[in-house]
């Protein structure tokens, strides 16, 4: 059993007694208190678990758990707070909100590896084309929306935050 | 199980000289798969994250050295020019996040004969630089594969760097799968074209136990096309040369039965894909010449 250091949503903390195989993930999940990122398929195929590692999107549950000692993690309960927005009051993400106002969030599984691979995106592209939409978001599969709200939610999020600079 | 967790080249090597059942982990886009899925239970995970020398590459002269570690991003955004075959081989991984944390040395290490980069590898030729504590040693792409999910590597190797020929011609990558993300290979093609030399290299994947070259289909298309003089004259390959080879690519597969697919389909699916990309690469290079001559 080893102690882990890891930096999430901007705060230093601490997990011990982690299992020399264990996952990011579970660490997120059952050590550290943050269950957004959600546990499907454990093996890279559904994005679920997408969460950013000093600042790359990665599936948190191919990581090892000792991989993420010293780096720095940003999971959907920190997207509002990378948005430069205050976590108070349940204030959202641009690209949360954007989610909501589309529809683009039914059963809900999948939105929070969705919000962080859409959000990476319009950080490094802002103007994208629905081909760099599908390219980014090819990693996180959705079995209710057929998709069609969810990039109307990122195309929304994008127009937003052109009008917004 | 043990973490451990080398800060530098030289101290991961003397924890693989002593726990040579260790094993190494980077992007752990296979090894955690396999941990998660209670697969395998190693003694030692031998975790590579932390040296940075496997996260570069450099580009030479005549090859490009690349980091066992590089993702498959990195290669995709910066290598294109050098490695197109790679390059494009690269863009058909998985997906984003996991084109971010895989890179080629993991994919040797595997050495499935699904894995992506191999054809593209074995198409523009390459060599394996592995190193232990008693030395280095450089192993050509065409005898790193050994086996279903075995390769050349003593149990005391690191993959540090791989060294791939600069393209000095058009190359190509085509992969059968169901859809565009996420697919493991149900088979795949390489193809570069060599005006240097005036040769031809392939590469086959998921099609054979390991990934192999279409050795009698590069001696056939190398003679043809040095028999007609197609690489001065610039001509069209004609149809019959261009069946042949594609008869004898699907000829040096080996395939099976499996969930992704038939032998019979595998064989035909690899002669299509050589079929195409000779003539992409084939067009590429015509359409190349012809700028070069219409500048003299």
């Amino acid at each position: 059993m080893m102690r882990v250091n890891v930096t999430v949503n901007g705060r230093p903390q601490q997990a011990d007694d982690v299992w020399e195989g264990e996952s990011l993930l579970y660490v997120l999940r059952e050590r550290l208190g943050l269950p957004g990122s959600k546990n499907a398929c454990e093996q890279g195929e559904c994005g679920s678990c997408t969460v950013r590692l000093d600042g790359v999107p990665v599936c948190s549950c191919l990581v090892a758990a000792g991989q993420a000692e010293g780096r720095e993690v940003v999971t959907v309960e920190g997207l509002a707070q990378l948005a430069g927005r205050r976590t108070e009051d349940g204030e959202l993400a641009p690209v949360q909100q954007a989610f909501i106002d589309a529809g683009a969030v039914q059963c809900g599984f999948c939105t929070p590896g969705l919000l962080v691979a859409a959000d990476e995106m319009l950080e490094r592209n802002p103007n994208p084309s629905d081909e760099d939409i599908r390219e980014a978001l090819s990693g996180n599969l959705c079995r209710c929306t057929g998709y069609e709200k969810i990039m109307d939610a990122v195309r929304l999020a994008a127009a937003r935050q052109q009008e917004a600079v | 199980m043990d973490f451990l967790r080398p800060a530098s080249w030289q101290e991961a090597l003397a924890a693989k000289a002593e726990h040579p059942a260790a094993v190494p982990i980077a992007g752990g886009t296979d090894v955690m798969v396999e941990i998660n899925f209670d697969h395998r239970r190693p003694e030692h995970l031998l975790d590579l994250t932390r040296i940075a020398d496997l996260y570069e590459w450099e580009v030479g002269e005549r090859s490009v050295r690349l980091g066992a570690s590089v993702p498959y991003t990195k290669i995709m955004e910066n290598l294109r020019a050098e490695l197109p075959g790679l390059a494009l081989a690269s863009h058909t991984v998985a997906s984003p996040q996991i084109r971010n944390r895989g890179g080629v040395g993991g994919n040797l290490g595997t050495a499935s004969p699904a894995g992506d980069a191999h054809p593209a590898l074995l198409a523009a030729g390459a060599e394996v630089e592995v190193e232990s504590v008693r030395g280095s040693r450089r192993i050509p792409i065409d005898a790193f594969f050994t086996g279903v999910k075995r390769n050349a590597l003593a149990a005391d190797e690191l993959i540090k760097w791989v060294h791939i020929e600069k393209a000095d011609g058009p190359q190509q990558f085509s992969k059968v799968g169901t859809r565009n993300a996420m697919v493991i290979a149900v088979c795949a093609f390489g193809l570069a074209l060599h005006p240097a030399t005036r040769t031809v290299r392939t590469g086959i994947g998921s099609a054979a136990p390991t990934p192999v070259r279409a050795g009698a289909a590069e001696e056939f298309l190398n003679a043809a096309l040095d028999e007609g003089g197609f690489w001065d004259n610039g001509r069209i390959v004609p149809p019959s040369v261009v069946k042949q080879f594609a008869q004898l690519c699907s000829g040096a597969c080996n395939p099976i039965d499996d969930v992704r697919g038939t032998a019979a389909y595998r064989r035909h699916a690899v002669g299509v894909m050589a079929r195409r990309t000779l003539t992409w690469t084939w067009e590429s290079y015509r359409g190349a010449r012809r700028l070069t001559e219409g500048a003299a």
